[in-house]
């Protein structure tokens, strides 16, 4: 028996099924066809399924489809606004701050969530805030240039 | 060639595919879904090593939902094999690893797979395949596997190369010896002599994205394969050979790429998904899950090495002799060959000797990782190096300085150097404040070096203009890390129009002309020159088009920063006007009436490109009372030859550096007595976080390379290989204590500082 679940995905009221045992992560990817939010280990160790629930950090492959029930869960899709890239994707960009780009959309996701809880984060605690995403090409320095970078711009954006 | 500018090689664009990457709508392998696709399993040996009783599947044929069950002897045996420069893929080990024939040979190796309907009806189904095993002792270390009697894990191998040790059953799959000079000559002569031995554990590439495939056989009997890999074109022929296809009938579609690091050279599921199809007559879809890609892909060798070094009291460095034995996997083919010519290039060494030992023991087959072979080696050379500098009480800088290669010299391994950038390195090194840094309490500095020849081999490359003068591109090379940019800056270089009008692509095998693998660090060198070769064409096409416009000589035609200029005098013929200099865009609009489309094309084989020398300097702080290390500060120098788009080139520096930090302090397959591995998952198998880490520093040398229309050398491997001597010097600086096997993790250094407390009492 499949459930039916009603929730909100990227600001829009969304439906669907899925099994009970079936993981938010299956129910983005195979059901929503939301594929931005990527399988690294499905364990929880890698960071690259990060999306936000209820504007909370949280692996997708940990959390089970179920609990989306009337809930708000943020993906990588629902980051840019209109024509505009989020001030993070961007910096990314600019910075560098990917190679191969399989665990960008859990960096980016992960960094606004910092951002979010802490607008001036030292690198310290950039690092120490993103040590739950595993990135095997950058050896991280572009990608908390490119945070530490996302924070100076959007607190610039906040203060004009 | 170093007087040449550039308008845009050396400057750093947005790359092209970047946005899809940072919004999630980039495709990579387990992102597609194709209609009526089904889902494939794997049913995987719980033994390392085993002779198969029997198979019955009846029970996960009768399962609803089940449309294919595959067993390895449904397979073709063939025993071709494809080349890949660096070395070969043997399609008969690459098929028997996939999926086991008679016999399991590591733990996690394939034996069964299924496809079904849903991908939890087909992993019920595959566990519900019987297998009955008559189970063998399995043999973990390279010492173990040459013991006499050993279990042997093939009765067919026969030892390859020149060969000192027995010819058949055995374990021993190569042995290869270099030698320049007398060497027993040259120890006699040196003051002073250091010798170590060294152990190294199996680590894995560890890239975000597990292996993934979509396979679909037509009703034609023609195929198409969606997949994560460095090398099409390498899917498209060895899964037609292992699956019984036609390689004519095949058509491979390289996804986006999620890491590689040479781990996805391999084949390991397309050709099950393409038999899984051709029974089940619908598209099969198979993704691995982390457990399966630490158990059954991947890794690099587990090492022992010897390395015994001599010098004169000055410093010049006389002879030197160093023993490699590398695990090999279940399958021959370690790297070990290239560990051995990588093992003294650095150095102009009058008297040495070399040999190499490729040994095969129950671990899954290794694959390439990011110059292969030479890390391990590297590791032994530098931290002797660094002894002998002790021992010489000289700056480990200035020791390698005075027997630095230099252009002219003859390699260890055979040619002689070209211009390089070892000695420009090594004075930037010393020189760089770094270098003279103060150090804190329990705080130690190392430096070392590190080699890769870097790959060239077959490119191929399409241009195509637009009538408004923007350009596409497209090669066969999967864009593992920003060479669609370096690719696009390459024509806009030629062709004098903005970065950001030119598309660049990857190709299927279809579209794209053959193109060897995303590897070799070839890609922005070999596949770069077809690019180049390919823009310069619509160049001198550009000049032709212009000459017809004007009534004159294609070789009156001058060519000026995306400009064609007329010669003097020369009239516009149908108006009769003064001919005036045309951009790109402006004959780009005349094409249809000059000749057609414009378009490009170029194709080569390199067969050598410009060798690589890094050097990284590595400052460590050790807990005395914990173990647990931190690098506290790093700086990566290589010699680049020219950087392209230099914002990657310093990526690529600092990944390697940290993917070889991780190497030297965390990562270990960690294996209990039966050779199976206890740690396949990202918490136990200890890669580097953020928060293991400081900035990474980079120093780009460029010294041209002469075999490069810019001066391009290969990047990417090169920064693997420093950081595992570095590392174990500075950890000898910080504690002491010479570590000669890693990784250098908490309980281990512990063990040795608690050790050398207890010598230093007296105990």
């Amino acid at each position: 028996m499949k459930l039916h679940i009603e929730t909100t995905i990227n600001g829009e009221p969304t439906e669907f099924l899925c099994d009970g045992h079936e993981t938010l992560l299956s129910a983005l990817r195979n059901g929503l066809g939301l594929t931005g939010t990527k399988e690294g280990c499905a364990t929880g160790d890698c960071g690259a399924c990060s999306v936000l629930l209820d504007g909370r950090l949280v692996p997708a492959c940990l959390v089970l489809a179920p609990e989306a029930q009337g809930r708000s869960v943020t993906t990588i899709e629902g980051l840019a606004t209109g024509d505009a890239l989020h001030p993070i994707q961007r910096v990314f960009l600019e910075d560098a701050a990917l190679q191969c780009g399989i665990c960008t959309p859990g960096f980016i996701i992960a960094a606004k969530a910092l951002l979010d809880a802490n607008p001036n984060p030292t690198e310290e605690q950039a690092r120490f805030w993103l040590a739950g995403n595993l990135c095997r090409c950058t050896g991280y320095d572009k990608i908390i240039r490119a945070v530490l970078d996302a924070a100076a711009v959007m607190n610039e954006g906040a203060a004009v | 060639m170093s007087e040449r500018t550039f308008d845009v090689v050396g400057t750093r664009p947005v790359r092209h595919d970047g946005v899809d990457k940072v919004t999630g709508r980039a495709a990579y392998g387990a992102d597609a879904n194709w209609p009526g696709m089904l889902h494939g399993a794997l049913l995987r040996s719980p033994h390392a090593h085993a002779r198969i009783v029997s198979i019955d599947t009846s029970a996960a044929e009768a399962m609803p939902g089940v449309k294919a069950v595959l067993v390895g002897a449904e397979l073709p045996d063939t025993n071709a094999s494809i080349s890949l420069g660096e070395a070969a893929i043997e399609l008969r080990d690459m098929s028997h690893s996939m999926l086991a024939r008679t016999k399991v040979v590591y733990h996690g190796q394939a034996v069964a797979a299924v496809a079904a309907t849903t991908l939890d009806i087909a992993k019920e189904a595959a566990s519900k395949i019987v297998v009955t095993y008559d189970v063998l002792r399995p043999v973990l270390t390279v010492d173990e596997a040459l013991a006499p009697g050993a279990p042997i894990l093939h009765d067919d191998l026969v030892t390859k190369g020149a060969a000192i040790g027995p010819k058949t059953n055995t374990n021993l799959a190569a042995r290869y010896e270099f030698k320049r000079g007398d060497l027993d000559a040259g120890f006699d002569a040196a003051d002073v002599v250091v010798e170590r031995e060294f152990r190294t554990p199996t680590v894995h590439q560890g890239y975000i994205e597990p292996h993934a495939c979509i396979a679909r056989c037509g009703e034609d009997g023609r195929a198409v394969v969606w997949a994560t890999t460095q090398g099409p074109f390498v899917v498209r022929d060895a899964s037609a050979a292992i699956a019984g296809l036609d390689p004519a009938h095949v058509k491979v579609v390289p996804s986006e790429i999620g890491g590689g690091f040479g781990g996805k050279i391999v084949v390991y599921l397309e050709p099950i998904a393409l038999a899984l199809s051709r029974k089940a007559h619908r598209p099969v879809k198979m993704v691995m899950t982390r457990d399966e890609v630490f158990r059954a892909t991947g890794p690099t060798s587990g090492t022992k090495t010897h390395v015994k070094i001599g010098a004169k009291r000055d410093g010049t460095i006389v002879a030197a002799k160093v023993s490699l034995w590398y695990e090999a996997g279940a399958f021959r083919g370690s790297p070990v060959g290239a560990g051995a010519m990588c093992a003294l290039a650095p150095y102009r060494i009058p008297n040495f000797f070399i040999e190499a030992h490729d040994v095969v023991v129950n671990k899954p087959k290794v694959a390439a990782y990011r110059a292969p072979g030479s890390p391990m080696a590297m590791f032994a050379v530098e931290s002797v190096v660094d002894e002998l500098a002790r021992e010489l009480k000289m700056d480990p800088i200035d020791l390698r300085l005075k027997n630095a290669v230099d252009e002219g010299d003859q390699a260890a391994y055979g040619p002689k150097f070209g211009p390089i950038g070892l000695k420009t390195l090594l004075r930037a090194a010393k020189t760089h404040p770094h270098w003279s840094a103060p150090l804190g309490p329990n705080q130690g500095r190392g430096f070392a070096l590190g080699f890769w020849f870097n790959g060239g081999m077959n490119s191929a490359a399409t241009v195509t203009l637009g009538a408004d003068g923007s350009a596409a591109v497209v090669t066969g090379n999967p864009d593992i890390g920003g060479t669609r940019a370096a690719q696009a800056m390459m024509v806009a270089e030629e062709l004098g129009i903005d970065v950001d009008r030119v598309r660049p692509s990857v190709g299927d095998t279809d579209t794209a002309g053959y193109t060897d693998v995303t590897g070799g660090s070839r890609v922005c060198f070999a596949t770069g020159m077809a690019v180049i070769n390919a823009a310069a064409e619509v160049r001198e096409e550009l000049k032709r088009r212009a000459a017809k416009i004007w009534n004159v000589s294609p070789d009156a035609v001058a060519w000026e920063k995306g400009r064609v200029i007329p010669p003097t005098g020369a009239k516009e013929t149908k108006s009769g006007a003064d001919a005036q200099p045309m951009s790109v865009a402006q004959v780009a609009a005349k094409m249809t009436h000059t000749g057609g489309p414009i378009v490009g094309r170029a194709s080569l084989y390199a067969p050598m490109a410009g060798p690589g020398f890094g050097g990284h300097i590595c400052d460590v702080e050790v807990d005395p009372e914990t173990g647990r290390s931190r690098i506290v500060r790093y700086t990566a120098l290589q010699d680049v030859g020219k950087a392209v788009h230099p914002s990657y080139v310093e990526g690529q520096m600092q990944g390697g550096a940290a993917q070889g930090i991780g190497w030297a302090l965390n990562e270990e397959y960690v294996y209990n007595r039966d050779g199976v591995m206890e740690n396949a998952g990202f918490l136990d198998y200890r890669m580097p976080v953020a928060s293991d880490l400081p900035f990474i520093d980079t120093v780009i040398i460029e010294v041209a390379n002469p075999l490069h229309p810019y001066g391009v050398r290969g990047v990417g491997e090169v920064p693997i290989v420093p950081p595992l001597g570095a590392v174990a010097n500075a950890m000898r600086s910080a504690t002491g204590v010479r570590f000669t096997q890693l990784p250098m993790s908490p309980p281990r250094v512990l063990e040795h500082i608690a050790a050398r407390e207890a010598v230093a009492v007296g105990a």
